[in-house]
């Protein structure tokens, strides 16, 4: 439902970033998505496709991993995923246990290539 | 070709904002809840009958976010306490500028609780900080006992589960345990009051756990300020 506003940041952030590379343009933006983060990648996917159609960013690609969520023992210090909300720990047993990471909603990296004579097509985002 | 690492979060502005809204809370000794349910939960109930309980000459203020209308505020308004309606114009959620925006006219040295329901929604508002010291999370008895685990983002960040409606409980197939050991498989340990605020069950827990976080945020503010 929100997938369209997070689309926009990260299309905003692209832009931003395209402002310290003169001369080149953006062919792919990385993101990750944790399980727990309220955000569905197909639906972000989708969104972004509609708002880069018929712009100078038609060409930009999403990709997407998604982060399984993470947890650690307070009591062994092992780390593990957990599926079925089932947090307990699976070496030790103990329900001592925090989540480390699954809600994540971020940036990751920027492909950029340079204008060439193989980039015929691909317009400035100046 | 170049990868350029990023490494930030997207809604970075978002963060950037609401890290500064906590900080002048903290700063001014203001305690923040984000209150955030599907539409229809109870949310404004428990508002009116929080605000209804609060003595009159308690520092508190409300933002009420709406996609339309100013029902919710003029409801609130009955209290005498300063409510503000955030109507968000077809946005799903509560994001920080617009909390930042609608406190512009009020000064924070004179509050100590401010009070913010969220636009009914239970996934986009999990996504937004809005600068709050803790989300509280509405689930009714007419709604699902699974919805936990349908929801889990808002379940695991959330401090406390209000499960409200309770007085309904007689004559819906909604099984309370199952949706407290729902909301605990999603988040351990996580404290949960049972209220009914057309009959008053559970309010004085709800009331009680108020005071006592206020307590605490402001000894904490206290030994920090020191």
């Amino acid at each position: 439902m929100h997938e369209m506003g997070i689309a926009n940041s990260v299309l905003e952030a692209v832009r931003t970033e395209m402002g310290r590379h003169p001369g080149m343009y953006p062919c792919k933006v990385g993101v990750r998505i944790g399980e727990m983060s309220a955000i569905d990648p197909e639906s972000l996917r989708f969104c972004f496709e509609a708002m880069i159609r018929e712009t100078d960013l038609e060409s930009l690609e999403l990709g997407v991993e998604t982060c399984p969520v993470r947890y650690r023992c307070q009591v062994c210090g092992g780390e593990f995923i957990v599926r079925d909300y089932d947090s307990r720990c699976p070496q030790c047993g103990s329900p001592e246990t925090r989540c480390i990471s699954g809600d994540e909603l971020e940036l990751a990296y920027l492909e950029v290539e340079e204008y060439g004579p193989s980039t015929v097509g691909a317009k400035s985002t100046q | 070709m170049d990868r350029v690492p990023l490494e930030r979060k997207v809604l970075s502005e978002n963060d950037r904002i609401a890290a500064e809204l906590r900080a002048r809370f903290q700063a001014h000794g203001v305690y923040c809840l984000n209150l955030i349910s599907s539409p229809g939960s109870g949310k404004t109930s428990l508002l009116e009958r929080t605000l209804e309980s609060l003595p009159r000459r308690d520092r508190v203020a409300v933002l009420t976010g709406d996609i339309q209308t100013e029902n919710d505020a003029n409801r609130l308004k009955r209290f005498h306490f300063p409510v503000k309606q955030i109507t968000t114009g077809g946005t799903c959620h509560l994001d920080a500028s617009m909390i930042e925006r609608h406190l512009a006219d009020w000064r924070l040295e004179d509050l100590d609780l401010l009070l913010i329901e969220n636009v009914g929604n239970l996934v986009c508002p999990a996504s937004y900080d809005l600068g709050e010291a803790a989300k509280v999370v509405v689930l009714s008895v007419t709604e699902g006992e699974d919805k936990p685990l349908k929801y889990p983002s808002i379940f695991f960040k959330s401090d406390l589960l209000v499960l409200s409606k309770i007085d309904l409980l007689p004559y819906v197939p909604f099984d309370i345990d199952v949706a407290a050991e729902n909301a605990r498989k999603v988040h351990p340990g996580m404290e949960i009051v049972k209220v009914s605020c057309l009959m008053g069950n559970g309010l004085h827990e709800w009331m009680m756990w108020l005071a006592e976080r206020r307590r605490a945020h402001k000894s904490l503010a206290q030994q920090t300020a020191s």
